[in-house]
């Protein structure tokens, strides 16, 4: 049996979310509102808009996960990682008034996972408890890094310059990281 | 078809993070259409950005946002459907991948080449971003790409045919990252003109002071 955790007394994401998507249950979409909103605010924010910059991506992104609920797979991921694509998304076209180069999985040229892997059945929130446990693991500076690349828009070579770090540092900081976050959630899969 | 040569973890972070300029992007995202392993590392990736969103702290009221977004729901129009995915051609996989045949604005039979010099072709490609140059070259078969060093990094994806590089072979699918440090002259395979997907974030310091000579009007 599973231990009680956190994730356990708050509300089902993954419920409420295909409540939206399969009836535009509007109570279920107030639900997560409340808990996504000032989240997605605060990254906005965090990226340098300002306040009224942040709230208008924040109520974009809020409106997308509304308009696309019907798309979102819980096999493929949590609710936080799902929004947060959005927010990102929605943040380098504002921000940046870049394209974000995307591959299309409807493409004749995409190359489709192998069948067995991609029918496999994730825990979502079991797989999101184990990388929260492993990202609360990681040492001080390479904690740090991940936040400045999510939540800063800055390449490597600018958060080495803002560090004052050899841009190597910075990248061998990343990969053992991201190796260890990896490493953390392969026996969900095959992610290694 | 194996990929041999995979994305390194700081363009995947970058990239999932959402800091990658536009024209690695490019590389990034084609490699990705063709490469299953280098999405579920991907997935992994985005896990991340999830959990941080997840776990920011903020505690500020949203009730006057909700009214607002409450409003705005009611008076959007009914969203249509999604279109059905198109099901592939059978057998058809040889092709650009998207989102690189958007870029180019077409696939490998309706390519509008610009001649470079002793056999090669090019298409430069347009982005928004200011700190990378993005193209598509074509090196003829059995011929080698001139010896270069970088004043950047350098990634190229193979996307047809194939090159060697250092004692290595790049096929469709695989990319190579290289740095400054790094003085190469890959060489297309025999057989078949190599195409690939170049993107560098300077212009490329030619060792002969020929080709150095005629850069500037070549556009590399």
């Amino acid at each position: 049996m599973r231990r009680k955790t956190d994730a356990d007394r708050t509300p089902d994401m993954v419920a409420l979310l295909c409540a939206v998507g399969a009836r535009r249950d509007l109570d279920a979409y107030e639900a997560l509102f409340r808990h996504f909103a000032p989240r997605v605010k605060a990254y906005m924010a965090r990226l340098g808009g300002d306040g009224q910059l942040a709230e208008e991506l924040m109520q974009e992104t809020m409106i997308a996960v509304w308009n696309k609920a019907d798309r979102f797979d819980p096999s493929k991921g949590a609710v936080s990682t799902w929004i947060f694509t959005i927010a990102r998304n929605l943040r380098i076209d504002a921000f940046r008034r870049e394209k974000r180069p995307d591959f299309d999985p409807n493409d004749p040229a995409f190359v489709p996972d192998d069948a067995a892997l991609a029918d496999a059945e994730l825990d979502a929130r079991e797989v999101s408890e184990q990388l929260h446990e492993a990202i609360a693991a990681l040492p001080e500076e390479q904690a740090a890094l991940l936040k400045l690349s999510f939540f800063e828009d800055q390449s490597h070579s600018a958060i080495a310059t803002r560090l004052n770090l050899p841009l190597g540092t910075v990248k061998s900081r990343m990969r053992l990281a991201f190796e260890k976050l990896r490493t953390a959630l392969a026996h969900f899969g095959d992610v290694s | 078809m194996t990929i041999r040569h995979h994305l390194s973890d700081d363009l995947l972070v970058s990239y999932a993070a959402g800091s990658l300029a536009e024209g690695w992007s490019i590389a990034v995202a084609t490699h990705l259409a063709l490469c299953p392993s280098c999405r579920r590392s991907l997935s992994v990736a985005e896990s991340i950005g999830g959990d941080l969103l997840e776990n920011i702290s903020d505690n500020a009221s949203v009730d006057h946002s909700w009214a607002s977004v409450r409003a705005r729901l009611q008076q959007a129009p009914k969203i249509a459907a999604g279109g059905t995915p198109e099901t592939p051609p059978a057998g058809y996989s040889g092709g650009l991948p998207e989102p690189l045949r958007s870029y180019v604005g077409g696939d490998f039979d309706t390519l509008k080449w610009r001649p470079l010099g002793r056999g090669a072709y090019h298409i430069p490609i347009r982005t928004r971003d200011r700190e990378t140059m993005v193209r598509l070259l074509r090196i003829p078969a059995g011929k080698p790409v001139p010896e270069h060093s970088h004043g950047g990094r350098e990634l190229t994806l193979v996307l047809n045919g194939s090159f060697a590089d250092g004692g290595e072979v790049f096929a469709r699918g695989d990319i190579e990252d290289a740095d400054a440090s790094l003085t190469h002259q890959p060489v297309a395979t025999p057989g078949t003109d190599c195409i690939c997907l170049a993107v560098t974030d300077a212009p490329l310091k030619f060792r002969s002071w020929i080709v150095r000579a005629i850069q500037p009007f070549l556009g590399i």
